[in-house]
């Protein structure tokens, strides 16, 4: 399962949906919003995404992974809207039988959608500007 | 022939919207961006962009239809 959601994450919730009666493993990650980056002090972040090409290609590397890996269940959830400090930005659970796939499919699914999901994150500095970050070579 | 755009990002800053329905003469992708990114001041090179129409994934040479909807995705930065 992946989802955009413009409501703040609720991870436990999340990881209920991880269950299964062959389950030996559970792995999740938490990507929150941390107060800098590249040296300057971050108030806070918004993230926008093309909603509907974003749960595509989300989902499309949720099937990627389920073919790589002996995985149970993958959920993983990204976040849009204004977020503070602290805040869940992206989630991704995994349970497996065995801890392997478990974290080898939960740091693909996050990797790729760092890297191809069109989301994009506009940080908010301490000193009053903000810009969207694009990755890259100008 | 008319076309749905949508913005992302600083691409949408620079348009100053976040969508617009454009009458153009342009046969395929790139020559609409051409034209897009003269009239809004777009600075990426196609080569830092990706392509979207109709909700998919497609390439530069893609040769579009009377109300596509094109969506040019600037570098990602989510997670």
């Amino acid at each position: 399962m992946f989802a955009i959601s413009d409501k703040p994450i609720d991870a436990a919730r999340l990881q209920g949906e991880l269950e299964g009666r062959g389950v030996g493993a559970v792995v999740c990650f938490e990507g929150r919003v941390r107060d800098h980056n590249d040296g300057r002090a971050v108030n806070g972040l918004s993230y926008q995404a093309y909603v509907e090409l974003a749960e595509a290609e989300g989902r499309k590397i949720v099937e990627e992974a389920r073919a790589r890996f002996a995985v149970e269940r993958i959920v993983c959830v990204h976040r849009v809207g204004d977020l503070a400090l602290g805040e869940i930005a992206v989630w991704a659970g995994v349970s497996a039988g065995h801890r392997a796939a478990a974290f080898d499919a939960c740091r693909y699914v996050v990797d790729e959608v760092k890297a191809r999901v069109p989301i994009w994150k506009r940080e908010h500095y301490a000193e009053g500007v903000s810009e969207w970050l694009h990755p890259g070579a100008e | 022939m008319n076309y749905r755009l949508l913005y992302f990002a600083s691409l949408c800053d620079s348009a100053g919207r976040a969508e617009e329905m454009v009458a153009s003469d342009a046969q395929d992708v790139r020559a609409l961006y051409a034209e897009l990114a003269a009239r809004h001041g777009f600075t990426f090179t196609p080569e830092r962009l990706r392509v979207a129409v109709n909700g998919e994934f497609t390439d530069w040479n893609r040769h579009l239809a009377d109300h596509d909807e094109v969506v040019f995705l600037p570098p990602v930065s989510g997670g």
